[in-house]
């Protein structure tokens, strides 16, 4: 029975919040490979969670319900995706590239002996195969890939892709399924959420604000954060500045940091180094406000002010205030 | 060295200090291999072993675990395997997990603190998406070490008169009883997107000016 089969990794008492996106795109693939859409929902009491992803367009769920006491580990995890794929048979199997996915992709193609690509921006089906897209090289090429055995695994980059329009009055069937490893191996002691310093996660930010080192130092920086603040944006940084210690690792856009596609992404000061470009491969739309008029940043932008930022950023706060009034 | 190894290689040396035992390191590839397994003898490690065979130049990542994986193997009973989380030119992050499931052992990555460690377990950080998530890791077992975890150190002298000794021996496909590798990613098209400067440049009499107009830009393009 061919197929996609998603694994959706719930967070707390949430499905994590790619899932929509990996169904949407389940969905859409399906259509071309056939067979039905099944998804793999794996957490601690994820039960009650089930019925909402038939609305995502969802044939089956196939519920793991960890009954440990401790948060469910990489390993748990692990069983239970082998074991929905074993089950449900996919041409294809979808994950997140966020988080625990990471990892969980490639050790769930090893464990089927099979091919994987991670974070993917693009699939489609080309008769009747699988094409896979990604940018390599630091985003400064694209390839397109297939996977030669059954079925292709693919994490898929946040946000690349889009989540179902309208929901499906879908009805889902719901399975439970026992995990068969044994617990042990790994035990989750504590799990550490370090909470954002205000405002959305960057990773599921629609609106970024990044400022770089053209900034001048860590004084300036409540500008960043002003303007942020009026957009209801997350913050961003180059490595230059996290590195300087202006403001936590955990702002770093690009290469070495967080990759991001937000539908808006508003550089402050920052040149464009193509390690930072690595990471704003996905954002749909740049504002570029640079001293520099021959910046690298400018080649990306849709939008872009030339000259010295202290002059344009607070009036450019100032009437994004009045405007959202 | 690719920069989170040296990470993985430095951590090994340290539960070495504290807990004794042997540390050996394995890598696939030719000459270059060779340079970065003499760096690791110099740093302290007990031993190496090149994988090196022609047949091998091209492996993928599938490929390059199972070699490694039999490497491994042929050491004997090892207690905890030690790995970068990532390569730092491909950032493919796909090797050391393909090692564990050859090996039939758990694998843990990324990890930012080892915790405590005895000869049975490991107690570890691993990151995750807002935060991290302690563990306790019984052995044998894989961790995927990232850069956060420490500083590599710099070979002593003495380390490095070592490593101009040391004899690391070579493993070909055939003494690791490899088959002929079948890839099972293909690419199938490599292109540069061409892409032109489109940008807008406001222009106004000041720059306040401009930073107004760009406000009302968004507004018109409905992206605020």
């Amino acid at each position: 029975m061919p197929g996609v089969l998603l694994i959706a990794v719930a967070v707390g008492d949430q499905p994590s919040p790619t899932t929509a996106e990996l169904a949407g795109e389940a969905v859409r693939l399906s259509i071309d490979l056939g067979g039905p859409v099944t998804a793999l929902l794996a957490g601690k009491n994820v039960q009650p969670l089930a019925a909402s992803l038939g609305g995502l367009g969802v044939d089956k769920v196939l519920v793991a319900d960890s009954q440990a006491p401790t948060p469910p580990s990489p390993a748990w995890l692990l069983s239970a995706a082998e074991q929905a794929a074993r089950q449900s048979s996919p041409a294809a199997i979808l994950l997140t590239h966020g988080g625990g996915g990471r990892d969980l992709g490639p050790s769930l193609a090893y464990r089927l002996d099979t091919g994987i690509v991670t974070d993917a921006t693009a699939l489609r089906v080309e008769n009747g195969e699988l094409i896979i897209t990604k940018p390599v090289f630091g985003g400064s090429a694209i390839a397109e890939f297939s996977v030669t055995t059954t079925p292709s695994v693919v994490t898929l980059r946040p946000r690349a892709f889009e989540a179902p329009e309208s929901p499906a009055a879908r009805e889902a069937s719901i399975e439970a399924i026992s995990t068969t490893e044994t617990e042990g191996a790994i035990e989750v002691l504590e799990e550490v959420r370090e909470q954002a310093t205000s405002g959305p996660r960057l990773k599921d930010a629609k609106v970024i604000v990044s400022g770089g080192r053209g900034l001048g130092g860590p004084e300036n920086w409540h500008y960043i954060d002003e303007l942020a603040q009026v957009l209801g944006a997350a913050v961003g940084a180059t490595r230059a500045v996290t590195d300087a210690g202006w403001v936590a690792p955990t702002l770093q856009v690009g290469l070495t940091g967080a990759t991001v596609a937000p539908d808006l992404y508003i550089t402050v000061g920052i040149s464009g180094a193509v390690q930072h470009i690595a990471g704003i491969s996905g954002a749909r739309n740049v504002v570029a406000i640079n001293r520099d008029g021959d910046a690298n940043i400018f080649k990306y932008a849709r939008f872009g002010v030339v000259g010295d930022w202290k002059q344009i950023v607070p009036a450019f706060t100032q009437r994004l205030k009045e405007l959202r009034g | 060295m690719n920069g989170y190894d040296a990470n993985a290689l430095e951590a090994a040396l340290r539960l070495k200090e504290q807990l004794g035992g042997k540390v050996t390191v394995v890598s696939l590839g030719p000459d270059a291999a060779r340079d970065t397994l003499k760096r690791a003898i110099a740093m302290g490690a007990d031993a190496a072993i090149q994988v090196n065979d022609p047949a091998l130049n091209e492996a993928d990542s599938t490929t390059t675990a199972r070699a490694l994986a039999a490497a491994i193997k042929s050491i004997g009973h090892v207690d905890l395997v030690l790995s970068g989380r990532q390569a730092s030119d491909t950032d493919g992050g796909q090797v050391h997990l393909g090692i564990a499931q050859h090996l039939g052992l758990p694998a843990v990555s990324p990890i930012q603190k080892i915790d405590e460690a005895s000869a049975d377990s490991v107690t570890a950080e691993r990151i995750v998406e807002d935060g991290y998530q302690r563990l306790k890791i019984r052995l044998p077992a894989l961790l995927g070490v990232s850069s956060e975890m420490n500083e590599p150190r710099y070979p002593p002298l003495k380390g490095i008169m070592a490593a101009g000794r040391a004899q690391i021996p070579v493993l070909t496909a055939a003494d690791l009883g490899l088959r002929e590798p079948s890839p099972k990613v293909q690419l199938r098209r490599l292109y540069v997107e061409t892409r032109e400067a489109k940008v807008e440049l406001i222009q106004a009499d000041s720059l306040e000016e401009a930073g107004k107009v760009l406000a009302d830009k968004l507004r018109e393009a409905r992206l605020v």
